[in-house]
């Protein structure tokens, strides 16, 4: 069986243990997103102290992959500043891009961490999107967090 | 490995099967070919879309090769090969479902028909012929579906409502997976213009009954739509019968080529209903100052049509003639009694839907407690056993019945029972895998 490429020992950690999971106060911006193919939700809160993300707290429901993600983001990106957040997105769309390539996720093992581990999802085009909403769904409460937090210099937040 | 051995079923039973599967596998040139790294292809996703038969393929290859041309248009030998051969489609598909050719009009699918019907009702309200307001949508006016449609029969529908302000109303669903007509005659009033029903659940199985609905809805003078995208290709269907003005189907979901689906409207009915797409093809007579149109089919077929595809759906009918529909229907229904058998044998797996073959087709959705459908799909197509996880675009569905997803297996002409078995120890595997396995021994104790 390839499963086990994709459904690594620590993906299914998250699963079953997931970290940081439920919605808490306070926060500055709380997003849901969904993935329209399979039904997948997550309901995301950023909380901010200064430009550092002092906590994300999330619910969600979906495969196995959609909330390891998730629960593997959240020890990535927290204490982060919100640039340094998106550029971890950043690294992880890399590796959801390598189509299996060792190389990459090689590369970007500390950058990512435990995220390193979904690197087995790359090579199944229909999972990419499951791994990737919660780093979506980062990558707009940040924004919209950001521009609450500092209004003048926002980039199109509706709370400008 | 000792857990999946599968012990002497008392419950799935294996009733000869009507076709002849080894024979008809050796039809489908997709079957022959091997996925995940040499797995043999167990195809249960045929709701999704159907594989082809050979002589479907040859059909289209055939026309391109030999008549080639826009048909209905030119004058010159090709052209006319052609025109033949699509007209000669259109009464072979007709024929399929009891129709006259005149009352067939061909669309992209299924999905394109409803859209069809519902854009002419809205074009109906500001149509500048007096012929064609006949089925005008408006303020006051409702539309009646069922929680039960797929996205395509519903969706169409929503947007009537928002275009014409007119009301959308529905049918809900019993907690076994069937429609709920204790309230039909207070939904379905005199207000009532059109209702839009499946005839077949892509998600459920569920088989409705639909002479009640008709008779209901013609009583209140509304018309109604039948969506057969997933009867027409698995059972025998006869418009006259039916009794029903519209009936959709798409050609992909019976063996047929993607691109092409049906809409059957009675020619009266087709007759009143102003066009949805205008162009080349449907019109009359055309000036700078406006044009005038053709009559049905041709008024609802505008631009060149799918022509190779059209004549491919021919051959996808005559191969299913051949077989025979009622043979196809029981083969299904005996494949369906035993799937259902051999999933009820699996501790933590639930049916949603009807629990037996009464009024049920082979769509059969499951859920798998502690395992996501997206999971369980996956450690399916790790086996070969490639079958559809999700909604199902049937959103409402899963939400009336608490599950965020289901997986799906779907059966058609070249299902066998070894298809089944292969399903069954593969939901096992994936308990294993994500280790919520009820152990064999336990099961026999309890």
């Amino acid at each position: 069986m390839q499963l086990e490429s994709m459904y690594q020992e620590i993906i299914l950690d998250h699963y079953r243990n997931p970290h940081g999971r439920g919605l808490r106060e306070p926060f500055e911006a709380e997003v849901h997103h969904v993935n329209p193919t399979c039904g997948d939700e997550v309901t995301l809160r950023v909380h901010l102290d200064g430009d550092r993300l002092a906590d994300v707290s999330y619910e969600g429901m979906g495969c196995s992959i959609s909330q390891a993600s998730v629960s593997a983001m959240y020890d990535l990106v927290i204490g982060k500043s919100v640039p340094e957040a998106l550029e971890a997105g950043e690294h992880f769309m890399t590796l959801m891009q390598s189509k299996g390539d060792a190389s990459v996720a090689e590369k970007l093992e500390d950058e990512l961490e435990d995220a390193v581990a979904f690197a087995g999802v790359s090579k199944y085009p229909a999972r990419i999107k499951c791994a990737l909403m919660s780093w979506m769904a980062l990558k707009d409460a940040g924004a919209r967090a950001l521009s609450v937090a500092h209004p003048t210099t926002s980039t199109g937040g509706q709370n400008a | 490995m000792t857990q999946t051995v599968s012990r002497p079923e008392a419950g799935a039973q294996k009733a000869p099967l009507p076709l002849d599967v080894e024979a008809i596998r050796a039809d489908f040139p997709i079957l022959s070919r091997t996925v995940r790294d040499g797995k043999r292809l167990v195809y249960l996703d045929s709701g999704a879309t159907s594989q082809k038969p050979r002589s479907v393929l040859d059909a289209e290859r055939d026309f391109y090769e030999t008549c080639n041309a826009a048909p209905h248009r030119g004058a010159h030998q090709l052209a006319e090969e052609a025109t033949g051969r699509y007209e000669a489609a259109r009464a072979t598909i007709g024929a399929f479902i009891g129709a006259p050719a005149e009352e067939i009009v061909f669309t992209r699918n299924s999905t394109e028909a409803i859209n069809l019907v519902a854009y002419a009702l809205s074009n109906a309200v500001t149509a500048k012929e007096e012929q064609f307001r006949r089925y005008a949508v408006g303020q006051g006016d409702e539309i009646v579906v069922t929680e039960m449609e797929h996205h395509a029969n519903l969706v169409p529908w929503q947007q009537l409502c928002e275009r014409t302000g007119a009301t959308l109303r529905w049918l809900g669903l019993t907690d076994d997976g069937r429609l709920d007509l204790s309230d039909l005659a207070t939904v379905v009033t005199e207000r009532t213009k059109l209702v839009a029903v499946t005839q077949q659940s892509n998600i459920l199985g569920t088989i409705n009954p639909l002479g009640d609905i008709v008779a209901r809805a013609h009583e209140v003078g509304a018309l109604v739509l039948v969506d057969g995208a997933q009867s027409v290709p698995h059972q025998p269907v006869d418009v006259t019968e039916l009794g029903a003005d519209f009936l959709v189907f798409s050609g992909h979901k019976m063996l047929g080529p993607t691109g092409v689906g049906v809409l059957w409207g009675r020619y009266e009915v087709l007759d009143a209903l102003p066009p949805f797409l205008t162009g080349g093809s449907m019109i009359e007579v055309v000036r700078m100052e406006g044009s005038t149109f053709m009559p049905p089919p041709q008024r609802f077929e505008a631009g060149v049509p799918m022509t190779a595809q059209v004549i491919g759906l021919a051959a996808a009918v005559e191969y299913l003639l051949a077989l025979g529909m009622d043979r196809v229907e029981q083969h299904e229904k005996a494949l369906t009694a035993y799937a259902l058998a051999k999933l009820a044998e699996i501790p933590g797996v639930t049916v949603i839907g009807p629990p037996d073959t009464v009024a049920r087709g082979g769509a059969i959705s499951f859920t798998v407690d502690g395992v996501h459908p997206h999971d369980v799909g996956q450690v399916l197509d790790d086996l070969g056993v490639e079958v559809r996880v999700g909604h199902h675009c049937a959103w409402p569905v899963v939400r009336r019945y608490g599950v965020p997803a289901t997986t799906r297996a779907t059966f058609y002409v070249h299902t066998g029972y070894d298809d089944i078995d292969a399903l069954a120890d593969a939901v096992r595997k994936a308990q294993e895998f994500f280790g919520v396995a009820t152990p064999v021994t336990t099961r026999e104790a309890g």
